[in-house]
């Protein structure tokens, strides 16, 4: 399973990049952690004439906190978003998710950007950018944009990336709220293969437990992870009662068309969708109501 | 679990805990596989693989591919076929024949076409893609009874898809059926799956035209390997040379890839290099012919009230794919255990052996007991079920009795030896079993689905091919021996020989243990090589779980000779008799006399440099050899289909507690132990090893491992994302505990153990699922048992409820 | 049309190799085929099994996954890397020895390296973390129960040694 041939150029700086990606338009893929893109190019299901490679670009490689947000290079490495206590503080989904994504190997060289761009309909990080409403920014030799997770996300593993982009950055929403709960779920084969369904949620309380504001969305029952801002809305001012949860949940499955394979029927995904929501939102909402 | 220091047996080294020798060399990445012989010159070969399950080759063009800079040449079958010799078949059907390259036809998506021979693996697969090949689809058949139909033939020639049928019944079946209380009847479904080794198959071959020899070098498992190549590429046997010193990196069983070896033979001599395949994974998976068992079994037992069952009625199917292989035998070898470790008087057993549009089989760990074995216990759970009788007590009561040995099987084998209620015992104390049942209990009421599984299973053990003359009267095999060469070279090292290949079970530990413990020598400094195959002593491999007593047997009578030798030197020249002598540590003296002694040293330089001190009529040197047939087989099978086949029982008992989330179906293993009796264990941590590891197969088989297929017969889990192999996340913690019930057949009381593990996990994971869904009033017969196989049987419940 | 060679220069095991690829050879085939050394191995080239495992500026990665060009600069250590200069086993590899932790020794070499990085990173795994570590190596010999024995062990004689 060797790869096809291709020609390589190493970027230097985002520029770079960006004038590599002009000039050789679909002919080029970017190649960050290759954690997804080899084994595609193993299998020759790829076959980018060249691969240009943004590993060593440090100005890809951050975490910066701001206002409302934290904003993430796009090859910033799992492992280390994994390891950063502060993140895990102001975006705690983030490393609830990457204990589910791959292994070790993996993570030592999968990257944030890496992982939205492929865009597999079961991924983690993807589902991450949904509830949260990431934004996705993207270069070009000629300028920027930022995209909602919403317009980013096309359909399975496509984007709206355009062949001459490269993503730089993410932008990960932080709730300021001061009571916010958090929680990742997912049933797999096994231990760090893709969800057969993942579920997440974030949920904030006021001090008596009423709950503020809430996301949730599951991954894995569609073509792109599948977030359920107006269900969300139903949350707020309950207690998130059994009954309430239940509803939610159940109303948010009937929506689903999930796809059937060798692993799992439509039926079990959409069984499992309404499982995992309340399992996650439960989660969240008793995390949230433990903050002091 | 760590062994004892010293031998528990009561021998030197002989069970005590020991490091192997084969070690060192691995944990310094300094291990010898099959890629990494370097060969100066050597080209490399991609496959060109059909994407039908069923067609009829029109054209080949090739001149593309060949155009490639860095491509040396290009095979298809019309050259390769009518230059080589059809492979092996085996059982009796003549017209399936079958070559590394298909001819006419393609029979399963994934079939070797054509052959690219380039200056590196890449281009080669990068030419191979160019290599465009006509086809014309025609119907295809995977589903075993269907194929049964003969509605679609996969090999016209030979008239039907069905190539063995047998009807064997032993004792009364038909009488006990009439006296039995009562009956049940189920279907109990192994689905195809395999050992999958991490590594792949790798061969590579060069022909020396100046001395007309082969030299192979490869990842091999199997009995008559250079014979068989020889054969199918016309040369004489000797001009086949396999060098056996080469690391495998796992097989259990599945390596017998005679398919890949002919086809890369024939290119080295055809071309005048050297010439390697290494499978890549897809290759593999698809068209490496290593799948294993797909079948079903239809259970009938008949039983009293009181739990004793009478008669077992077995129909086993099994889809072999489409080609023989082995996998018509591996309905064969649990014959000798096919009625597991039970005192039942009557089986008919049916098997019946089915080619499809589907990948063909392998030999599998255990050729086909794990399956047997998995199908017996189920009946047993069930008829504990049928009965509302306790499945310990059961087992209890239907296992054949310590003072029962030697106990001979209605299909003619007899165990040898065992203590089956003893080693339950010892399980179910090791588990704490009244403990476990209230755990279960316990996370019952807390609205966990949990259950507890047993499994009582026999791992027939010291591997002959007596099945071969029972599924096919025109094949006489019956010789299955193995041997070994010890020689004391004169520095005095010593340095034991066996004829084989190994892949991870100690072979070389094994060796040097029994010669140091027969020659008093510590084994650290016995060296043990791996001839090549015209320099070997006859072999039949490491099939069967036969090493330990076959090998071991081997080494032990290689010693024991030498140790004549020794002494009888010593008395020639002591001018005494032999008995009025004692050998210590390799010196030798005179009884009462310890002044009167000659050293290992002296006595190695008498033999090999003093032939003025030797006894007249012994061989200077010292060197012997020992060949040796399998104990006990060796004979032809009755008219009425009976007869003996592997000579040791060894047994193993699992115990296994599983939850399972009645949410999303998702089951955990929470304990498990395993309580083994294999005799006396030349070696504990590898026996333990090899048990740990047949047991993380079982739970492959029993959870996560299928080769599945689609409406069009195209494999569809092919690669490691859909094919599940379970890591140190999925296999959990094991304890095993240990019996010995000694073979009267060995020398040191060893049985074999290499298929340890893996003959009753699936068996007891099984049983384990099936208890924690038995308050749904709903089962589950077929492995794997996905999540979602679960939790539509779950769902079953509830419609049902 | 013969494809590009791009010149590289990686750290191995503390020695500097360089030569020319192209830019599709793998790592682990670099290292196999062109630096000879073969302790690393294949079991699937499309990021799974971690035979291939070797540690990329000190962590572990699939270097199955990798291309020998993206390597260039960087430090790489191999299985042959962890014996010690003189020839020595490591107290890993030495444990992997005294518990059994292999037998047909091909996915070892992975597996050395994804313990040694645990070992490194937390000296003091518990079972669960030690299979968490190796969950991405896979084992079709030894069920991984010696395998975890070994790599505790190790870390016990390793706390005891720098005691």
């Amino acid at each position: 399973m060797k790869s096809p041939p291709f020609e390589y150029a190493r970027a230097a700086s985002v520029e770079e990049a960006c004038a590599l990606l002009s000039q050789h338009g679909d002919d080029a893929k970017v190649i960050a952690g290759g954690q997804s893109l080899v084994p595609m190019m193993a299998f020759r299901l790829l076959r980018p004439a060249w691969l240009i490679d943004i590993n060593e670009i440090a100005a890809l490689k951050f975490v910066a906190p701001q206002a409302d947000a934290v904003r993430m290079g796009a090859c910033t490495r799992q492992c280390d978003i994994q390891r950063d206590d502060a993140l895990a503080a102001s975006v705690p989904l983030l490393r609830q998710a990457l204990a589910h994504v791959g292994h070790v190997q993996t993570r030592n060289r999968g990257t944030a950007g890496g992982s939205l761009v492929h865009a597999d309909p079961s991924a983690e990080l993807p589902l991450v950018a949904q509830i949260l409403e990431a934004r996705m920014t993207l270069r070009t030799k000629s300028g920027t944009r930022t995209l909602a997770a919403a317009d980013f996300f096309e359909d399975a593993m496509t984007t709206s990336v355009a062949h001459d982009e490269c993503l730089t950055d993410i932008a990960w929403p932080v709730w300021r709220d001061r009571k916010t709960g958090s929680a990742f779920t997912e049933i797999s084969r096994r231990h760090g293969d893709f969800a057969i369904v993942a579920a997440a949620a974030q949920v904030a309380v006021d001090d008596d437990g009423t709950c503020t504001r809430a996301a949730f969305g599951v991954g894995g029952v569609a073509p792109i992870p599948t977030a359920f801002p107006a269900l969300a809305q139903r949350l707020v001012g309950t207690h998130l009662e059994k009954e309430t949860l239940r509803e939610v949940a159940h109303d948010a499955a009937a929506t689903l068309e999930p796809g059937t394979d060798t692993h799992a029927s439509a039926d079990y995904r959409r069984h499992l969708a309404g499982v995992l929501i309340t399992r996650v939102l439960q989660s969240a909402y008793d995390d949230a109501r433990s903050v002091r | 679990m760590s062994a004892p220091q010293a031998s528990p047996y009561g021998f030197r080294y002989i069970g005590a805990k020991r490091r192997t020798k084969e070690h060192p060399r691995f944990v310094t990445g300094r291990g010898r596989y099959a890629a990494d012989i370097a060969l100066p010159g050597l080209k490399h070969v991609a496959l060109v693989a059909s994407p039908h399950a069923s067609a009829k080759i029109l054209a080949i063009h090739t001149d593309a591919a060949r155009a490639m800079p860095g491509v040396h040449y290009v095979l298809t079958g019309d050259e390769f076929c009518a230059a080589t010799d059809s492979l092996q078949i085996g059982v009796d059907a003549p017209k399936v024949t079958r070559w590394s390259l298909a001819h006419d036809r393609v029979r399963y998506a994934g079939e070797w076409v054509a052959a690219v021979v380039a200056d590196s693996r890449a281009l080669a697969e990068d030419a191979a893609e160019l290599v465009e090949v006509e086809y014309e689809p025609l119907p295809h058949v995977t589903e075993a009874e269907q194929a049964m139909t003969d509605a679609v033939l996969v090999h016209p020639a030979h008239g039907s898809n069905v190539i063995l049928h047998r009807n064997f019944v032993w004792g009364p079946v038909e009488d006990q059926f009439a006296k039995a209380e009562h009956q049940l009847s189920f279907r109990a479904t192994w689905n195809r799956n395999a050992t999958v080794p991490i590594e792949t198959f790798a061969v590579a071959a060069q022909w020396h035209p100046g001395t007309e020899m082969l030299d192979v070098w490869a990842s091999i498992q199997m009995p008559k390997y250079p014979d068989q190549t020889a054969k199918a590429l016309r040369l004489p046997g000797n001009a086949v040379r396999v060098h056996y010193d080469v690391d495998v990196g796992g097989s259990y069983g599945v390596k017998r890839g005679i398919k890949h070896t002919v086809l890369v033979g024939y290119l080295a001599k055809r071309l005048g290099f050297p010439v390697r395949l290494i499978e890549d994974r897809l290759e593999n998976m698809r068209g490496g012919d290593m799948h294993g068992p797909d079948r079903t079994f239809d259970m009938t037992a008949a039983f009293d009230g009181d739990g004793t069952i009478r008669a077992l009625k077995i129909r086993a199917i099994d889809n072999v794919g489409a080609y023989a292989g082995r996998a018509p035998f591996q309905l064969g070898k649990p014959v000798s255990a096919i009625c597991g470790p039970y005192r039942i008087g009557a089986v008919g057993y049916e098997p019946v052996s089915v080619m499809s549009n589907k990948t063909p089989q392998e030999a599998v760990r255990g050729f086909g007991q794990a399956p047997t074995n998995f199908a017996l216990e189920r009946t047993m759970d069930r008829v504990a079920q049928f009965l509302n009788m306790d499945r310990i007590a059961l087992r209890q009561k239907n296992m054949i009795r310590n003072d029962e040995f030697p106990y001979t099987i209605p299909s003619g084998s007899t165990y040898d030896s065992g203590d089956y209620h003893a080693v339950l015992d010892k399980a179910l104390a090791a588990i704490d079993y009244p403990a476990l049942v209230t755990r279960r209990d316990a996370a019952r009421k807390a609205g966990k689905l949990a259950g507890i599984g047993i499994s009582t299973c026999l791992e027939p053990s010291g591997g002959n091919s007596a099945f071969e003359p029972l599924l096919n009267p025109k094949n006489e095999t019956t010789t299955w021996m193995d041997s070994c060469l010890v020689r004391i070279d004169l520095s005095g090292a010593i340095t034991g020989i066996m004829g084989t290949s190994s892949a991870g079970q100690g072979h070389e530990t094994l060796v040097s243990t029994v010669v140091g413990e027969i020659l008093e020598r510590e084994p650290s400094t016995i060296r043990v090589i791996h001839a090549d195959s015209l320099q070997a002593l006859p072999s039949n491999s490491p099939v069967g779980s036969r090493m330990a007593i076959m090998l071991g047997g081997a080494a032990a009578g290689a010693a024991r000779q030498i140790k004549e030798t020794l002494l009888t030197i010593a008395a020639h020249n002591f001018e005494c008799a032999k008995e009025d002598l004692e050998y210590r540590d390799g010196n030798v003296n005179l009884k009462g006399v310890p002044s009167k002694a000659m050293s290992w040293d002296q006595l190695v330089e008498i033999a090999h440099r003093k032939i003025h001190a030797m006894p007249p009529g012994v061989e200077p040197g010292l060197q012997a050899k020992f060949v040796w047939e399998v104990p006990t087989g060796g004979g032809l099978p009755t008219a009425d289909g009976r007869i003996q086949i592997y000579p040791c029982y060894a047994f193993e008992c699992h115990i296994v507690y599983v939850e399972i989330d009645p949410d999303t179906a998702a089951p955990e293993i929470k304990q498990y132990v395993c309580g083994h009796d294999c005799g006396v264990m030349i070696n504990p941590d590898i026996v333990h090893g090899m048990t740990y590891g047949g047991i993380a197969h079982g739970i492959g088989a029993a959870f996560y491992e299928h080769f599945t297929y689609d409406d069009n017969g195209q494999l569809t889990s092919g690669t490691f994302m859909d094919y599940l192999i379970p890591s140190a996340l999925e296999i959990p913690p094991v304890k095993i505990v240990d019996h010995c019930t000694p073979s009267p057949l060995t020398t040191f009381g060893q049985k074999g153990s290499g298929e340890a593990g893996y003959l009753g996990a699936p068996a007891g994971v099984a049983n384990a699922v099936n208890d924690a869904l038995a308050p749904l009033g709903v089962e589950v017969n077929t492995l794997p048992m996905s999540h979602l196989a679960i939790w539509e049987t779950i769902e079953k419940a509830k419609r049902k409820a | 049309m013969s494809e590009a060679l791009y010149p590289i220069a990686i750290d191995v095991n503390g020695v500097t190799r360089t030569g020319h690829v192209t830019a599709r050879t793998s790592l682990v085939d670099w290292l196999r085929e062109h630096q000879n050394l073969t302790g690393t191995h294949i079991g699937c080239e499309h990021g799974i099994c971690g035979a291939c495992s070797v540690m990329l500026d000190g962590a572990p990665v699939r270097s199955c996954l990798m291309y020998a060009v993206q390597a260039d600069g960087h430090r790489v250590t191999t299985v042959e890397g962890l014996t010690q200069p003189d020839g020595q086993l490591s107290i890993l590899q030495d444990s992997f020895c005294e518990a059994h932790g292999l037998q047909c020794g091909y996915c070892t070499p992975g597996m050395l390296i994804a313990a040694q990085a645990l070992l490194d990173a937390n000296p003091r795994p518990t079972e669960d973390e030690i299979r968490d570590a190796i969950g991405g190596n896979l084992c079709r010999c030894t069920g991984y129960q010696q395998i975890v024995e070994a790599i505790a062990l190790a870390a016990e004689r390793i706390a005891g040694a720098t005691r």
